[in-house]
């Protein structure tokens, strides 16, 4: 059972899909991080993944760079992200944490995850590790119950997807697009074959990501995935929350209204 | 030496070089998933997964097809000029104790270093997957001239990424490089040195994949990078074992290189590696000097992590936030290293000290006042670790030095450091 379960579980009793919002952990800052997914939460998010800052984020666009170097040089430290998972919990949200790995095996890939357990934390998103080479993680998420979410792509083999779902829980993260994260004005087509071939592989819930900045892109990605992600379009306005709360409304709407498969 | 559970690295009998045997498997390999010990390995995003098997399939059928290593060695001989010569130093010697020092002059090859030996390989594996776009990062601008060169011989499309600080302080291989037909991307992120490039080109990469090989120019990366790299490099350490026995009669008591992520040292590494007598020793950028803490020297220094996909020594903090590295030298700055060279420094094989600025400016005037040839800074690093290397070997001793590259892409750093453009 994925700690997640119960989450899509309802998604899919109300016919729409999950919306999975994303900022990093101390942008603008601690406080402000805790406070921005808190509000996330209270206007539709069903999940918020806490990104950790990272030194070299190579699956990031320019957006996401900028808000994790902002994070760092005000002196975001790793404790920081638990107090904020700490937080969100506290206020009845459903928290993951998405990483690059370094950070992880620097702390400790056991400790890791007994701390996140611990501040409440559901689960690990892990853009640079592959099952193949997650054998500690894997073995840690089962002690702490955590659920352990990969990533495919639109260039994963049959072979790959077969492996990467057999080791995920809570939910598959398949990205939209070839490329880094950022807002894009189309989601593409990928995305749709991309769920479709997963699909043969497993009953997860799937989510999609890489892209989505409107409701109305929520709602065609709602039409054929179990989740929606949006991440850059939130970081771009955590400045103002009156501006992440209506963008969070606009999506929350968009998850409802599943345009049509085509 | 004592011999690690898996027997990959122990020692044992010289053997004699045969050509082309650069390319076979050996067991010195990584294993299949490329781990070198605990070392190497994939840490990278999903969506390159595919691209690095593709990459491996055809690398290792292509490593033990004749056609491939015919027209790799016919490359290497009419266009880079191989073998590089053999030369021995004994002017600069009398500085180092009186030993016997060899230069391994890989700065005699065409596009000015060691960087060729690797791009020929890539570039032709380029076209037997199809592929018509290279990318590729650069520090000092060497492994992106030496990129660019192979892609115009080749007719292939170019794109290099380059730190804005290297750009500035290597504008004349950014005139090169475009001037051969390739697009050069300052990059201003982060550090803005040869790491952020690797970022960026990584970025480059997830997204054109289809298309596109990144063609990296060290040991280091995700599997296969690190093993095809070195093999493509094994040619430097194969002919100067041949060169050294054929001038000196005899084996060196060590062979020394310089290490940013480790490709000249490695491949120099691998042609005595199977030597136990030969002492292999690497040298890092120390910069302003270790306690400065300004330096790159990731194996003195470093602690185990993951940096542009694979584990090895890192300069990282407590969270694992990737540290700043520093050198002089625009090519051995980089807080990473490859993971052999991890390997190699835990199963005590080979030896890694740190080389300050100030010691490798010294060495590069050096070598140019006794032996009238001038090296890349970064080569300086070796050579100023081989002068401290020679006292403590005495006149008995002999050594073998990578010169990895030719210095004049460095001259502008040079004439600043001594002073020369003053009137």
């Amino acid at each position: 059972m994925g700690r997640l379960d119960p989450v899509f579980a309802h998604t899919r009793e109300q016919g729409r899909a999950a919306l999975i919002g994303y900022l990093p952990a101390g942008y603008p800052t601690v406080d402000g991080s805790a406070e921005l997914l808190t509000t996330m939460i209270d206007s539709g998010c069903d999940i918020v993944e806490v990104g950790v800052p990272y030194s070299d984020p190579v699956m990031d666009g320019p957006t996401i760079q900028a808000a994790a170097d902002r994070a760092l040089r005000g002196g975001f430290r790793l404790r920081d992200l638990f107090t904020v998972v700490e937080r969100v919990a506290a206020a009845g949200g459903h928290a993951v944490v998405m990483t690059y790995w370094n950070p992880v095996h620097r702390y400790g890939v056991d400790r890791f995850a007994r701390d996140l357990a611990a501040a409440g934390g559901l689960g690990l998103i892990t853009p640079d590790l592959i099952p193949d080479q997650g054998a500690d993680w894997l073995a840690a998420a089962e002690e702490h119950d955590l659920d352990r979410i990969f990533l495919v792509a639109p260039s994963s083999s049959p072979e790959r997807l077969a492996l990467t779902t057999a080791a995920t829980t809570g939910f598959l993260y398949a990205t939209a697009v070839m490329g880094v994260t950022g807002a894009r004005d189309q989601v593409g087509s990928s995305a749709e074959g991309l769920v479709a071939r997963a699909r043969e592989h497993t009953d997860l819930p799937i989510a999609v990501g890489l892209g989505v900045r409107s409701g109305e892109q929520a709602a065609e990605v709602a039409g054929f995935a179990d989740g929606v992600v949006v991440g850059s379009a939130f970081v771009s306005r955590a400045e103002d929350v009156t501006a992440v709360r209506a963008l969070a409304e606009e999506l929350a709407e968009g998850v409802r209204a599943p345009a049509p498969a085509r | 030496m004592t011999s690690p559970e898996d027997g990959r690295v122990r020692s044992a009998e010289p053997t004699e070089v045969e050509p082309g045997s650069e390319h076979e498997p050996d067991r010195h390999d990584p294993d299949a998933r490329g781990h070198f010990g605990p070392y190497g390995g994939r840490f990278l995003p999903e969506a390159l997964i595919g691209a690095m098997d593709e990459l491996a399939t055809v690398y290792e059928k292509a490593r033990l097809d004749p056609d491939f290593v015919d027209e790799l060695n016919r490359l290497l001989r009419d266009y880079a000029g191989r073998p590089s010569l053999l030369t021995e130093a004994p002017r600069f010697a009398e500085h180092a104790g009186g030993a016997r020092i060899f230069l391994k002059r890989e700065d005699l090859n065409h596009t000015g270093s060691h960087k060729i030996n690797n791009v020929l390989g890539q570039a032709l594996l380029t076209k037997r997957m199809g592929k018509k776009r290279v990318i590729a990062e650069t520090g000092a601008g060497q492994h992106g001239v030496a990129t660019a060169t192979a892609c115009a011989l080749m007719g292939l499309e170019c794109v290099v990424y380059m730190g804005e600080v290297d750009t500035e302080r290597q504008k004349l291989n950014v005139a090169r490089m475009r001037l051969l037909g390739a697009e050069v991307i300052p990059v201003r992120t982060g550090s803005r040195t040869l790491k952020d490039a690797i970022n960026e080109a990584l970025r480059d990469w997830v997204t054109n994949v289809e298309t596109t090989h990144y063609l990296l120019g060290t040991a280091a990366g995700g599997h296969p990078f690190p093993m095809m790299v070195r093999n493509f490099h094994k040619v430097i350490g194969q002919e100067a074992r041949a060169q050294v026995l054929e001038k000196a009669g005899r084996l060196p008591d060590a062979v020394t290189a310089c290490v940013g992520g480790g490709s000249n040292a490695i491949g120099m590494f691998h042609g005595f590696i199977n030597d136990p007598g030969v002492r292999l020793v690497g040298y890092e950028p120390g910069g302003h000097g270790i306690e400065s803490g300004e330096h790159g020297a990731t194996l003195s220094e470093g602690t185990p992590g993951m940096l542009h996909g694979a584990l090895s020594y890192l300069l990282q903090d407590e969270d694992g936030q990737t540290v700043e590295a520093y050198s002089i030298s625009a090519g051995l700055d980089y807080p990473g290293v490859g993971p052999e060279h991890a390997w190699l420094k835990d199963t005590g094989r080979a030896e890694y000290h740190s080389v300050t600025d100030a010691e490798a400016m010294e060495a590069f005037q050096l070598l140019s006042r006794t032996e009238g040839i001038i090296p890349a800074i970064e080569s300086s690093h070796a050579l100023a670790g081989t002068l401290r290397l020679g006292r403590e070997l005495g006149p008995d001793g002999l050594i073998v030095v990578c010169l990895s590259g030719r210095g004049d892409k460095d001259m502008d750093t040079a004439a600043t450091y001594f002073g020369f453009m003053e009137s």
